[in-house]
């Protein structure tokens, strides 16, 4: 850690990780309904569990790319972060933010569109927290260095911010409503935060792998390019059914299936550049995670949304478990293991100590990916029965669901695993720091 | 990457096309916009009563259990066509009257059933609810789901 306000990172990590944690407590609770559905039926009914879940993740996942964006911009810009006191200031409203929402939640006080059921105040409170993060790190760009990475991490940041507007637009046309919601959702998840993505991991790939700047930034126009000439289009695969004209079918069908690319390209260029490198980095868990990241991020955004993004095949299965299954891989891959691979990376820094509890680290990646895994082929699973059962040949929705218990009971035994993971990361991270270095690689001489 | 393409040119390609695809991309949301309002919903049935009802179910977030036109938490029945299920097309007294019934019975308390909470809406709100779903039944979205089970 060269620059002293890179420490500002700290607590937005720590929040973040707290809300991972709390985040996967409610996925267990929902996932138990599942299998006894009559289960806190009173006390916290599903869509209770559900919104919790839903909204934790995303909370979480900004907080973890405002603390990695600021950890890394010092050291792109080569100057302090602007005021590291706004900084906390700004962490705290959207942290209170955020608590207010999930305790409101509790108590039936919200909005009712998915993923944007903040109220209306709490999301003014979140606009304004994210405006102040935007200010603070452009101001510390402004007078610093410009590189492609902190150049395109800005930008998919602050279009994130730009796309978000539209959540505040709630017409009273349901299907127009929906055709504008995807603006905040498509484009963010599979269009401006992969610019996020791609930056961070091109960030790590510098650092770890000692490859030459240009060669990294290259790939990653590149990339974030192939990104939103497919993404910005692929919002097509979900304008097929909801009362939008047909020609998003063939539109949405052939740029989402072009989606698949970034994701491939990506995986690519993590594994060409540590092989490329020449630097032998102590921190290997950090390694790890930075090749995982893409590679469940490609199985999960890229292969198994490319498994039901036709218009012909996404007729039958549109809204099954298929969409879940989905949902839980690509969420993982791409945004949940980028989190992680910078905090394994930026945390022994931050705490001021040589890579730590990297085993455990390790056993932590390998249990969730695996865990999480297992559970995107049993709801897989599910959502082909269900697709065949109910989309073919017409049984009714109960009926359906009450086939697919033994699916349903895999992925809460996928979830506890997923949760023991989670355990062992959150003690590698803040636990007593045991130093593990591994045997070839020497100690490191400067923070890098 | 062949060693052609250099960075410069690999920037501009991102702005330029990004650019392009957007304008693009929103040249037709807009005319889909003006598709929705004009072709495929009933816009001039769009009553009060059905603002309402898109109100009533936002404001019990009926999302986070069912799925309304494939979106929404999968753990509870598609309710886009359930209006049809319910035989709306053919008699919508009766549809109306199965509905209403349908809400006021819950929870059904039935063991080993998912459970829908009561959420005590009065007959206006549930009126106006119903209307939502019969007017989203009636938007022209290319024949989907492809069964009345939804």
């Amino acid at each position: 850690m060269k620059y002293e306000t890179q420490k500002v990172a700290l607590p937005f990590f720590m929040v973040a990780m707290a809300l991972f944690a709390l985040q996967i407590v409610f996925g267990l609770l929902a996932a138990t309904v599942y299998i006894a559905p009559n289960f806190m039926a009173e006390l916290m009914p599903f869509n209770i569990m559900r919104v919790s879940h839903t909204n934790l993740l995303i909370v979480w996942l900004l907080i973890g790319f405002m603390g990695a964006t600021y950890y890394l911009m010092p050291e792109e810009t080569e100057r302090e972060i602007h005021s590291p006191g706004l900084a906390y200031l700004q962490l705290a409203i959207f942290a209170f933010a955020g608590a207010a929402a999930l305790v409101g939640y509790q108590f039936g006080i919200h909005e009712g569109r998915e993923f944007l059921e903040q109220p209306f105040w709490i999301k003014v409170l979140i606009t304004i927290s994210y405006l102040m993060f935007l200010f603070n790190t452009s101001m510390t760009l402004l007078k610093g260095r410009k590189t492609a990475i902190n150049l395109v991490l800005m930008l998919g940041l602050s279009l994130a911010a730009v796309f978000w507007l539209f959540a505040f637009y709630n017409p009273s046309n349901l299907a127009v409503d929906k055709l504008y919601w995807w603006w905040v959702v498509h484009l963010w998840v599979e269009g401006v935060w992969e610019l996020i993505m791609a930056s961070l991991l091109g960030y790590l790939l510098i650092k770890m792998s000692g490859v030459d700047r240009e060669v990294i930034e290259k790939w990653l126009y590149v990339i974030v390019g192939l990104s939103l000439f497919s993404g910005l289009l692929g919002t097509g695969h979900h304008y097929y059914w909801i009362g939008a004209p047909s020609y998003w079918q063939p539109i949405g069908s052939i740029f989402s299936t072009l989606e698949v690319i970034p994701f491939f390209a990506m995986v690519v260029f993590a594994f060409y550049m540590f092989w490329k490198g020449s630097r032998n980095h102590p921190n290997k868990a950090a390694m790890l995670w930075s090749l995982g990241c893409p590679t469940i991020a490609f199985f999960g955004a890229g292969v198994w949304g490319f498994m039901h993004t036709l218009s012909f095949i996404n007729y039958y299965t549109h809204g099954t478990q298929v969409t879940a299954a989905h949902g839980h891989l690509a969420f993982y891959g791409a945004y949940v293991m980028l989190i992680l691979a910078i905090v394994t990376y930026a945390l022994p820094q931050l705490r001021r100590t040589q890579p730590y509890n990297q085993v455990m680290n390790m056993w932590g990646f390998w249990i969730m990916t695996a865990a999480m895994c297992f559970m995107t082929f049993t709801l897989t699973f599910a959502g082909v029965v269900q697709t065949h059962l109910q989309r073919v040949l017409g049984m009714n929705y109960m009926e359906v669901q009450s086939q697919l218990d033994l699916f349903y009971v895999m992925r809460l035994g996928a979830g506890v695993a997923v949760a023991v993971a989670a355990g062992l990361l959150l003690y590698s991270f803040f636990g007593p720091a045991r130093e593990q270095v591994p045997a070839t690689s020497k100690p490191l001489t400067a923070a890098e | 990457m062949t060693e052609g393409l250099t960075k410069a040119a690999a920037r501009n390609i991102f702005y330029g096309g990004s650019l392009f695809f957007f304008l693009l991309f929103a040249a037709l949301t807009a005319h889909s916009h003006w598709y929705m309002v004009n072709e495929s919903t009933d816009s001039e049935g769009l009553s009060e009563s059905v603002e309402l009802g898109k109100h009533v179910w936002e404001e019990n977030m009926c999302i986070n259990c069912h799925s309304i036109m494939g979106e929404g938490a999968y753990f509870a029945p598609e309710l886009a066509n359930v209006w049809e299920r319910y035989g709306g097309h053919e008699n919508p007294e009766g549809a109306r009257m199965a509905l209403t019934a349908w809400m006021k019975a819950q929870p059904t308390g039935a063991p080993g059933r998912r459970q829908m909470p009561q959420f005590n809406l009065s007959d206006e709100e549930l009126n106006a609810l119903i209307d939502f779903l019969k007017w989203t039944d009636s938007i022209n979205d290319q024949e989907w789901p492809p069964h009345p089970a939804g």
